[in-house]
């Protein structure tokens, strides 16, 4: 398997319920709203290595876009949790999550110049796609509070657009 | 604020004389097509101006965004809460997008009669 494709099936088994029984019967709303900050905060700490890393214009570009966007939601999503009186309860998928992207930060880390920036992207495009995927297929449709959905619908928008601004990139690289 | 800004920004070079053939003088005033950014949807979508006109995007949403037009040839970048505007200096019609987030679509159809 790609190893850009390691987190997204670990994402997708997880959520599942192959691998737990906690979310058997669907995540509740403290695990989606610990699952979807997670997701986001790792997409800020792969950016962020794309920013030490990468001297490409359009990937840094890209990679600022990922590290504003996504703080930008998860900024939203606290104050929401917050508001709700809501306390994220981290839960299998999100450390699945953490553990898997450590490692393809650990993978990433060790290349350089044209090989790290299609790695990155390439990452970028599968990791977008999936976590678009288990917002749509589980994320969304398990989320009971009205605001936390229409948080992860308008976050479902801003992520599918980052999955065609890399599949763009992607292809613009040489 | 913004109707403020639009008057201050706009009018005084939004303004065209046109000479009719009967000696008097026709003042028409270009016109502001403005184009709201919320959930990441450009509303309206489809938008019809003149050249000549302006046309403003409000950034509505709580991320940034831009306003780009590889054809139409302006790429306006809109920041959370703020403003951008393209006067249309020619005729056509301009697909639009948004850089960062390339699902957000709109056109602009510019007539010049």
């Amino acid at each position: 398997m790609h190893r850009s494709n390691v987190i997204g099936a670990a994402i997708g088994l997880i959520l599942a319920g192959a691998t737990t029984s906690a979310l058997a019967e669907g995540p509740t709303d403290p695990q989606i709203a610990h699952i979807a900050y997670t997701a986001g905060d790792i997409d800020v700490k792969t950016a962020e290595l794309a920013l030490q890393k990468s001297k490409t214009k359009t990937v840094r570009a890209f990679a600022e876009d990922m590290v504003r966007d996504h703080k930008a939601v998860n900024d939203k999503a606290l104050a929401l949790v917050k508001k709700l009186n809501v306390t994220p309860e981290d839960n299998d998928t999100s450390k699945g999550l953490v553990k898997d992207a450590d490692q393809e930060r650990a993978k990433l880390a060790k290349l350089s110049g044209a090989e790290f920036d299609k790695a990155y992207v390439a990452n970028e495009v599968a990791y977008h796609k999936t976590v678009n995927g288990a917002l749509e297929k589980t994320l969304i449709p398990s989320s009971s509070n009205a605001e936390l959905k229409g948080l992860l619908e308008t976050g479902l928008k801003i992520f599918q657009g980052h999955q065609q601004h890399a599949e763009h990139l992607l292809g613009s690289l040489k | 604020m913004i109707g403020a800004m639009f008057r201050a920004i706009a009018l005084p070079c939004a303004i065209f004389v046109l000479a009719a053939t009967a000696g008097a003088v026709v003042v028409v005033a270009a016109k502001t097509v403005d184009v709201k950014i919320a959930a990441l949807a450009f509303a309206p979508a489809e938008v019809t101006a003149h050249v000549g006109d302006t046309v403003t995007w409000e950034n509505a949403d709580f991320i940034d965004h831009t306003a780009t037009s590889s054809e139409g040839g302006w790429d306006v970048v809109l920041p959370v809460g703020g403003t951008g505007r393209v006067v249309l200096t020619k005729a056509g019609t301009f697909d639009y997008i948004c850089t960062i987030h390339p699902n957000m679509k709109g056109k602009v159809h510019v007539t010049s009669d």
